[in-house]
Formats: C-alpha cells, sequence, structure tokens
C-alpha cells in the first residue's frame, strides 16, 4: 500500500517535470537561459569560491569555539556566550554585509569575512551542545580509566558528539551557499549579479540564471555533507547506519 | 593489598561544610573483595573514587601494596586500577574489541597482544569472541553490556579493581547469573576489590568483608558473618534487617554443618542391624544406601523396632537430598517445602556423603552467640 503511493508519487512528480520541460521549451525560456551559459559559469566558480573560503573558515573557527565552550573551565560564561552569538544570528546576514562593507570596504573580502560570521553559530552551537550532551558517565568511565583530557576529548567525546556537530555544519554550509548571492551587494561577485540584474532589468531568464545554479549548488553541498557524516560518523553511534 | 589511613573527604558547599567520608581506616588484604555497604549519601562512593582520586581527598592516605599512591601521577594511577561503573559506560562509538582494549592500548601494548587479549577475556565470560569482538555497544543486552564492562576493567590485568554498584542496573535474575560468575572468575584471579552496594543481600553474597558505613563514617568494618551475627549497634542491626540470622544461612556450605559420613545400611541388610547402628550411634535414622552408595531410602528407629526383615522390604522413601556444596538456605528451604528436618547429603556424583538435620543447622547458626558469650563472661560452656 505505501509502496504503490511512493510509486504514484514518482509517476507524477515525473510528470510533472516533462510538462515544464515542455512548457519552458516551447517559451523558448531554455534557449534564453543557455545564452548566459559564459556567465553562468564563471559566476558558479566564483561563487563556490566564495562558499568555499567562508565556509572552512567558519568550520575552522567554529569547531574549536565550541569545543572551548563546552570545557569545564568555561562552564560560567559558556552559556553568556552563547546568547551573545545567538543574538548575532537574529542580525539579518544583510546588515552584516553592510557593517562589514563599511569597515573593509568593497569585493570579495568584506563577503567573506561577512558569510563567515553568518556561518559561524549554527556549527558553535551544534558543537557546543553536541559534546555537553555526551553522557557524563562515559566522560566519567574514560576518566577514571586513565585518558588524558586530550584523550578523552578526541577518543570520546568529538565521536559521541560528531553526528550533531556534522548536523550543524550541513545546516551552515546550506545556509552559507544560499546566501552568497547577497555577496553582489558590496561587490563580491557570485551568481548574485545574474539575479539582481535580473530582477533591476526585469529580465526573467537572466534571473533564472542566477537562481536555479544557486539552488542546485545549495542542494549539491547539502547532499555531499550528508555522505560525508554516512561514512565519518562512527558507525556505532550513527543513527544512519544503525541496521546495516 | 589496600589500605586507607585517616582518609577524609570534606566538601564545602553553599549550604556549609560536608563531611562526606570522615576518617576512614581500613585494610583490604590481597585477593578479596570489600563491599563498601550503606544508605545512599553514606559516603561509600565517595571513599571508592578517592582509590582513583577521581575524587581527590581531603586528607588522609591510600596505600596499594604499600605503596603510598599520592606519589604516584594520577594517570598512571588510573590506568593500573580496574574501573566498573553502574552504567557500564561503554563507549559506543567504539567496538567491544575497541572499549576492552582501551587501557592496554594507552599502556603501549602492541595491537597482537591486546587483540589477544581481548578475545581471552571475551571467552572468560562465555562471549564468543568472533561474534562480539566487532559489535557494538548497542547491540548487545544488558547484561552482555555489564560482562564487557567487567572484563574492560581486567583488559590490562590490573592488582586492584573499584567496582561501584556493577551489577545494580541488571534485573535480579541476571544479576544472580553475573554475581556467580563474577565470584568464579574471582577464585582464579584473586584480585583485590572494593565494590560499592546498597544491597545487604550482594554484599552478602560477594563480601569477604563489609564495611558498613553511616553518614560519611566507617560502623563497622567486619566479615558478612560476624556482621550479621553481631551488629555492633542499632543503626546496622536495622540496616541488615531482623531477617539477618536468616542471612546467614547463605553464608555456610552444607559441607560444614553436615554429619560426616555415618554408617549407611543396604537393602540386603537386616532392620536389626538398622536398630543396632542407631543404637550404637544415637542417631534417630539411618540412611539406606544402594551398591553404587547412592541413598535410596531412610529407616527410622520407630520402623526398625516395630518391623522384622530385611530393610529393602521396609522403608521410607526420600523427601529431599542436600548436595554437600549447596549452601544452608537452599536446604532450609527443601526442608520448609518438603516437611522435613532431616536429609541426606551428596556429592557431585550422587554419592551419600554425610546428613544434615534441623537441630545441626540451628546449632551450627548459634554457635557464634555462644562462643562470644563465653569470651565476655569467661565461663567455659561444655558442648551443648
Amino acid at each position: 500500500m505505501v509502496k504503490s503511493k511512493k510509486v504514484l508519487f514518482w509517476l507524477v512528480a515525473m510528470l510533472g517535470m516533462f510538462f515544464l520541460g515542455v512548457v519552458s521549451q516551447s517559451s523558448g525560456l531554455i534557449d534564453d537561459f543557455f545564452y548566459y551559459w559564459e556567465d553562468i559559469v564563471y559566476l558558479s566558480v566564483q561563487h563556490m569560491q566564495l562558499s568555499a573560503i567562508s565556509g572552512s573558515a567558519a568550520i575552522v573557527l567554529a569547531v574549536p569555539l565550541g569545543i572551548w565552550l563546552s570545557r569545564p573551565a568555561c562552564k560560567r560564561f559558556a552559556e553568556p556566550m552563547m546568547q551573545v552569538l545567538n543574538i548575532g544570528t537574529t542580525v539579518p546576514t544583510l546588515a552584516i554585509l553592510a557593517l562589514s562593507m563599511s569597515f573593509l570596504g568593497i569585493g570579495a573580502t568584506p563577503a567573506v569575512f561577512a558569510l563567515c560570521i553568518a556561518t559561524l553559530l549554527p556549527i558553535v552551537r551544534n558543537t557546543y551542545v553536541g559534546l555537553l550532551a555526551v553522557p557524563d558517565h562515559l566522560k566519567e568511565a574514560a576518566n577514571g580509566m586513565g585518558m588524558t583530557p586530550g584523550q578523552i576529548l578526541l577518543r570520546v567525546e568529538i565521536p559521541n558528539a560528531l553526528y550533531v556537530i556534522f548536523a550543524g555544519i550541513r545546516t551552515a554550509l546550506t545556509i552559507n551557499v544560499g546566501t552568497v548571492p547577497l555577496a553582489f551587494l558590496i561587490g563580491g561577485g557570485g551568481l548574485g549579479e545574474l539575479i539582481f540584474t535580473g530582477i533591476d532589468l526585469d529580465e526573467m531568464p537572466m534571473l533564472l540564471a542566477g537562481a536555479i545554479p544557486t539552488s542546485l549548488l545549495a542542494v549539491l553541498v547539502d547532499i555531499s555533507v550528508g555522505i560525508l557524516a554516512f561514512f565519518i560518523v562512527p558507525k556505532g553511534v550513527n543513527p544512519l547506519r544503525m541496521n546495516t | 593489598m589496600i589500605q586507607l589511613e585517616n582518609l577524609t573527604k570534606i566538601f564545602e558547599t553553599p549550604d556549609g561544610v560536608v563531611t562526606a567520608a570522615d576518617n576512614i581506616n581500613m585494610t583490604v588484604p590481597q585477593g578479596e573483595i570489600c563491599v563498601l555497604l550503606g544508605p545512599s549519601g553514606c559516603g561509600k562512593t565517595t571513599t571508592l573514587k578517592m582509590l582513583n582520586r577521581i575524587i581527590p581527598p581531603t586528607s588522609g592516605r591510600v596505600m596499594i601494596n604499600g605503596e603510598d599512591t599520592s606519589t604516584l601521577d594520577t594517570i598512571s594511577l588510573r590506568r593500573n586500577i580496574g574501573y566498573v561503573i553502574q552504567q557500564i559506560g561503554l563507549f559506543p562509538n567504539m567496538t567491544i574489541a575497541e572499549n576492552i582494549s582501551i587501557v592496554p592500548r594507552l599502556l603501549g601494548w602492541d595491537k597482537k597482544r591486546y587483540l589477544a587479549r581481548a578475545e581471552e577475556l571475551l571467552a572468560m565470560v562465555a562471549l564468543e569472541p568472533k561474534t562480539f569482538m566487532q559489535r557494538y555497544p548497542r547491540e548487545l543486552s544488558g547484561g552482555q553490556q555489564q560482562r564487557v564492562g567487567v572484563i574492560r576493567a581486567l583488559a590490562a590485568d590490573p592488582p586492584v579493581m573499584l567496582m561501584d554498584e556493577p551489577f545494580g542496573a541488571i534485573d535480579p535474575i541476571n544479576r544472580e547469573v553475573i554475581q556467580d560468575e563474577f565470584l568464579k572468575m574471582q577464585e582464579e584471579l584473586q584480585k583485590t576489590i572494593l565494590f560499592v552496594s546498597h544491597d545487604i543481600d550482594e554484599a552478602v553474597k560477594m563480601a569477604d568483608k563489609v564495611a558498613i558505613f553511616n553518614a560519611g563514617k566507617l560502623i563497622q568494618f567486619d566479615s558478612p558473618d560476624a556482621l550479621l551475627a553481631h551488629p555492633c549497634n542499632k543503626f546496622v542491626e536495622d540496616f541488615v534487617g531482623t531477617d539477618r540470622t536468616l542471612k546467614r544461612l547463605r553464608l555456610a556450605k552444607v559441607a560444614d554443618v553436615m554429619t560426616p559420613a555415618p554408617t549407611p545400611v543396604k537393602p540386603d541388610d537386616d532392620l536389626q542391624t538398622a536398630l543396632q547402628i542407631m543404637q550404637n550411634n544415637d542417631y534417630v535414622a539411618v540412611t539406606m544406601v544402594d551398591t553404587l552408595g547412592r541413598p535410596i531410602g531412610s529407616i527410622t528407629r520407630d520402623l526398625a523396632t516395630a518391623k522384622r526383615g530385611r530393610c529393602g522390604d521396609h522403608f521410607y522413601g526420600l523427601r529431599a537430598i542436600a548436595r554437600v556444596d549447596d549452601d544452608l538456605r537452599s536446604v532450609a528451604s527443601a526442608m520448609f517445602s518438603k516437611d522435613t528436618t532431616w536429609m541426606p547429603c551428596v556429592d557431585d556424583e550422587g554419592i551419600f556423603r554425610g546428613e544434615i538435620s534441623q537441630r545441626g543447622v540451628t546449632h551450627y547458626l548459634g554457635a557464634t552467640y555462644r562462643s562470644r558469650e563465653a569470651q565476655q563472661t569467661g565461663v567455659q560452656h561444655g558442648e551443648v
């Protein structure tokens, strides 16, 4: 019963896709879209560079920060610090970009900086929460067996929090890819150039030439981080591999 | 050997100073299990955790095999003490083999050696190594996890083990099984073990020595039998329960109490012979055995006096038979359920070895009171 419903769903979805294709082909949308192919390729590369640099910088900063905040020595100010970071996320990315521009001028550098800041929080929070959620008795057992604090962190705490940490990275990077178009507004480049120019000129194919690759990239990043997590998170604590 | 000297822990809490352990002195000889017993908050767990400095002592000394542990660094001290906690604490991200190998790897054993050790230990608790080495903790039942928790602590063969309510989270049936397994292992391994429990029955079963704690103080440190027979104050008396003498039944084996090797009769013997044996030895009844020496029936004095002929034609069937390595609790239980006050005892092969009677059991349990009384009053009592 459930299976036949699933099959039906896919059939309808594929049919819908097919008709969408037929309509866009007949209206000339696809030809117009490919008119921008060179721009799409060039700007996509730029887009990915912005994402990759700001995203990896965010991971490199956020994971250690999350680890540090989860240490018992930071107990007193970890929560207030998380609150500050929380307020940080409520500030719109556009505002961060504007602020960043007023300090660093225009171009790719302020864009990367702002994107990095905007991406930071979900990773810090998940790292912090994931590490705190490791049961105390595991830490006590590790401690009682004579592991050093570093060994406890690397062999017990991080492996057991890795699934949650990866969830944070996945969310953050997906949002990051979707936010990069805003970088165009401060001269950062990327697929935002096609989107915003398309809006300004009321040029639907141009807008789509920016929007569709952006969405595809976001989905692609989401899937790749998901696959990465599937293989990196230890089998014993990986809910995706519980039955394999 | 573990020696605690004036071990004290004082916690500074917002509500004031709390003395969790107050000048604890005790000595646990090599190869013995000492159970730390008491209600929650009595200081038993604090005392245990001061040994591997999970809780640093405020003052006092811990000596392990004559060595003052405060001279050792915390990390190597802990690697040389097996530690089992109630929540088991197997690491879910590691396989069973990896879990067991943790301390050996920390100590720098090579791979071949620690894997061989893991296999050996799994086999010791009857978990098939081939099946379990590569499994993850979540794939094991609670009882299996607890067994792995215990062998993980044994992995590097530490001389001393600390066990914090290790069997507390297991259902009663499995707990009995694991306790028995553990005692069997301990017979071979001869570790010096400190074991925290709040269950008097577990303590009586496992302990060579019991240390009863209350409000941070060590109240009584004694063998389980002495503790049950002679609680030193009202607190201990209440804690061990009103049925404390019944609990002592578990501590004695049939072999300790039975009348060894009384003369039996054969089915071909005349009833007169049986009567003769009873009169000569002052027995109320005599056991009849077959040619292999297995008990098959009993002849009472009344029967032998009233009837004439061969024993094999006039005897009572056996209501119950005790085994020499049974504890007295199961004997008492059999006596009550079978309505008898007398049982023949057999060894593992079923050969007749002795007889046990209700009188013998009560006499055995009472002996400690009589000797204590004799010491106190200085009066020599004859055999009662």
